[in-house]
């Protein structure tokens, strides 16, 4: 066995609270494509954060390259070799290409910066490593997939031969992912770099790593030889119980009252520009009707006109068969209709007030929780929070706790528990399991699913095509403020429906017309 | 109405004369927009220059002193604020308001009870030596002579516009204020970019408020910059925090300025006195206007 380029020796970070990585000693080797998974907040990201000098570490020591790191920071870590991609990009909107790559460490001639340098610089690197991009481009202007080359590329200009990938694939698109995937491929095989992937996404492990580390609760579980290992048995170690995959079981005696139609909607986004541009759909009951598509493509306008919170240019929207013109958000609810909002944050939580009042709100002007809507029962209330926190398994201090100290998953279970026991037989359910662990995102998957069984209409709308797949009955997919498609999951692979979700399909309808 | 008794060589002097207050303080308050920090405080910045050239002129006869004061005074006001703002993590805005409010008071405070004067500063003993003037001879029957600061100011917009868009220290300050931790993540702090644009800010207000004092005047008055550090901040975001489109700006603040004084014959005076001030809020609806129009024509495009 070659020295390990990056040794992590007993290495601890405590923050206040939390111990966020607990005695991790991992070896990642030369060479190597190293996949780092855990479930959100098992302490990847941080583990991660050290090794490119963002956080220093409270005990144990790092290694890289057999020299120890005494001075944890970025300009460190750089200067040893070391290049991450953040889940978010490090990129400024307004610059060039060019003026990324080379940010922190121009070329000049004098004092000035050499911009014919730096886009030489480019040039010299795109035909180095294949990775096609335009230094000249406004980095504002190119797609999610061409940023993150960008990134990559600033990594390697500075010569790092060590990369850290967070989270890489989360905003891309299956093709992006495999474009992705083949420069991973390339730069390790063929200018023998070491690449540490963080990632929650188990089939892209098995696809791209030679190796793979496991993290829960701060600890490293376990580091397994990646073909020795399958999806199922990462996962039992990433939750330490066995989650994924199971199928939801499914109740079919829906009696196919339609409870959900869009005629013809038509809504703009909050610069005034088309956001949907005529869509039509029916859920009926007893059906989960999955929304699939690229983040921005009208999925937000569209739930939120539906739920009544964005005026609506054209179009009908009819909840149980009453059109909903002219309703506000809360003559819409008393159709029957409950929403979980995309942004927990924002606009599902109040992220002050307790888990009691979170659950409680919408309900508050009801028996047994008030009387005459004046005078509220904080017995009640407690009682009833209480019962709804034990039923869905948040995990927290108590039901006092604010809600806004609460982990992603546990938020998301406040706004699920509260939405779903309005008891209404329409859900309107927006990216339910967005940076939710693994635990919480089966058991709110189990929820949706026993809702539906129990004859609810429900629109899902995700950025997982997992989850889509997972609890959707129909799947249309949606591409700049239109449906593209209509299928059944089970008759359409992710490759082809992918296809859909980035306008392919109506390409090919312009071609035929 | 005669209208080249509006339009002529006086009110293009006038035009220069006016526009370089907001020049010299939009180019501060352009420094600490890059760096991403709204400045809502540089007018105070200039009453507080103001004052200290006129006392410091006065003091030590001559104009360089004066004008080194007023730089000192803004330096001391930009590191306090960039401080408090990049430090402490205050509120710019309640930071900025705090600036104005204070500076007016410190100097109105200042020159009732140590110079024992209200209104203007007029010393009874020596004199405020006031800015050199460059006589340019005659245009039109007028005479040109105009203070040493106008041409340094255009000097300083050139400069300025080089070191933003032509330095690496110029392509970091803006990343502090677009994108701060991309400059982080290359292993560049953007505090230091940010304290640098607060420290500018203060020095650019100083030699604003200098030239009110000693080049507009030759006088300190109470209140002095008349809120037109409020125009320069509506010049920078007109001007989208370049400096010669700030200066462009500033001087079509300068022309109302100007304009609005020689129709003071015409007009009331009071409505010829708010003429800069409504062309600031015309240009900010022209602005709006325009950001729509753009928006529009990108969705056509796509």
């Amino acid at each position: 066995m070659p020295e390990p380029i990056v040794r992590f020796f007993h290495t601890s970070m405590q923050f206040p609270g939390v111990l966020a990585n607990d005695d991790v000693s991992l070896d990642i080797y030369p060479g190597e494509v190293f996949a780092l998974v855990g479930e959100n907040g098992a302490g990847k990201s941080t583990l991660m954060n050290i090794l490119y000098g963002l956080n220093k570490p409270t005990g144990g020591t790092v290694t890289v390259k057999g020299q120890p790191i005494r001075s944890f920071s970025p300009s460190e870590a750089i200067r040893r070799g070391i290049g991450m991609v953040h889940q978010h990009f490090m990129l400024v909107p307004s610059f060039t290409v060019a003026q990324n790559i080379v940010l922190g460490d121009e070329p000049r001639r004098g004092i000035f910066y050499d911009k014919a340098r730096a886009n030489q610089i480019v040039e010299e690197l795109v035909a180095e490593f294949g990775l096609k991009v335009n230094a000249h481009d406004r980095v504002q202007d190119i797609s999610v997939g061409l940023q993150q080359r960008v990134e990559i590329l600033k990594t390697l200009r500075r010569g790092a031969d060590i990369l850290i990938l967070d989270e890489p694939t989360a905003v891309l698109t299956p093709q992006e992912t495999d474009e992705l995937f083949e420069v991973i491929r390339r730069i390790v095989s063929e200018k023998s770099m070491t690449v540490i992937i963080i990632t929650h996404k188990l089939y892209e492990v098995m696809a791209i790593s030679d190796r793979v580390g496991v993290m829960r609760q701060g600890k490293l579980v376990g580091v397994c030889n990646t073909k020795d290992v399958n999806e199922r048995i990462l996962s039992s170690m990433m939750v330490g119980k066995d989650v994924l995959l199971d199928a939801l079981e499914r109740i079919d005696d829906h009696d196919s009252t339609i409870a959900i139609q869009v005629e013809d909607l038509h809504v703009s986004d909050n610069r005034g520009l088309p956001a949907v541009r005529g869509i039509s759909l029916q859920v009926e009951r007893g059906e989960v009707l999955g929304i699939a598509g690229i983040e921005g493509n009208g999925q937000s306008e569209l739930i939120e006109a539906i739920t009544g919170l964005r005026r609506r240019d054209s179009g009908r929207v009819l909840i149980q068969g009453t059109d909903t013109a002219g309703m506000n958000p809360g003559q819409i609810r008393a159709l029957g209709l409950a929403h979980v909002p995309e942004d927990r944050l924002s606009t599902g939580v109040s992220a002050q007030a307790d888990i009691t009042d979170n659950l409680v709100v919408g309900k508050e002007s009801r028996k047994p929780f008030s009387s005459l809507g004046l005078h509220l029962h904080k017995k009640a209330m407690k009682a009833y929070a209480r019962e709804v926190f034990e039923r869905y398994d948040i995990r927290a201090a108590g039901i006092d706790t604010a809600v806004g100290s609460l982990s992603g998953g546990n938020m998301q279970k406040v706004v699920v528990a509260r939405e779903f026991s309005f008891d209404t037989p329409v859900l309107i359910i927006s990216q339910p399991t967005r940076g939710v662990d693994i635990g919480a995102m089966d058991f709110i998957h189990q929820q949706i699913m026993a809702k539906r069984n129990a004859s609810c209409a429900i629109l899902l709308v995700s950025a997982d095509l997992d989850e889509l797949y997972r609890l959707s009955d129909r799947l249309v997919t949606i591409y700049e403020g239109r449906l593209t498609g209509e299928f059944r999951p089970d008759k359409i692979g992710k490759q082809e429906i992918s296809h859909y979700m980035t306008g392919g399909g109506r390409e090919e309808e312009r071609h035929a017309q | 109405m005669d209208l080249s008794s509006i339009f002529n060589v006086g009110t293009l002097l006038n035009t220069f004369n006016t526009a370089t207050i907001v020049i010299l303080a939009g180019l501060g308050c352009l420094m600490s927009e890059q760096a991403g920090m709204m400045c809502i405080g540089i007018d105070g910045m200039m009453t507080a220059g103001a004052f200290a050239a006129a006392v410091g002129s006065w003091y030590s006869g001559s104009w360089l002193v004066g004008v080194l004061c007023a730089v000192l005074v803004g330096l001391l006001f930009g590191c306090f604020y960039g401080v408090m703002v990049v430090r402490y993590h205050s509120d710019e805005f309640i930071i900025g308001v705090a600036f104005n409010i204070f500076a007016v008071a410190l100097t109105t405070f200042i020159l009732r009870t140590v110079f024992l004067q209200s209104g203007s500063f007029h010393p009874a003993t020596g004199e405020i030596k006031t800015l050199p003037y460059l006589s340019l001879g005659a245009l039109g029957g007028t005479n040109i002579n105009i203070s040493l600061m106008v041409p340094v100011s255009w000097v300083l917009i050139a400069l300025l516009q080089i070191f933003l868009y032509r330095t690496p220290y110029g392509i970091w300050l803006h990343a502090s204020g677009e994108h701060p931790d991309s400059l982080r993540s290359v292993g560049r702090s953007p505090e230091k970019m940010k304290y640098l644009g607060s420290v500018l800010c203060g020095l650019f207000c100083g030699l604003s408020g200098a030239y009110l004092s000693l080049g507009y005047l030759s006088t300190f008055t109470e209140n002095m910059s008349a809120e037109r550090g409020y125009v320069a901040v509506a010049c920078v975001i007109f001007g989208r925090s370049n400096p010669v489109l700030v200066f462009l700006a500033a001087l079509l603040f300068g022309f109302i300025d100007a304009a609005g004084m020689r129709m003071q014959g015409l007009v009331d005076p009071t409505l010829t006195a708010a003429f800069p001030y409504v062309g600031t809020i015309l240009m900010m609806v022209f602005l709006a206007l325009r950001n729509q129009r753009k928006l529009k024509a990108k969705a056509g495009h796509s």
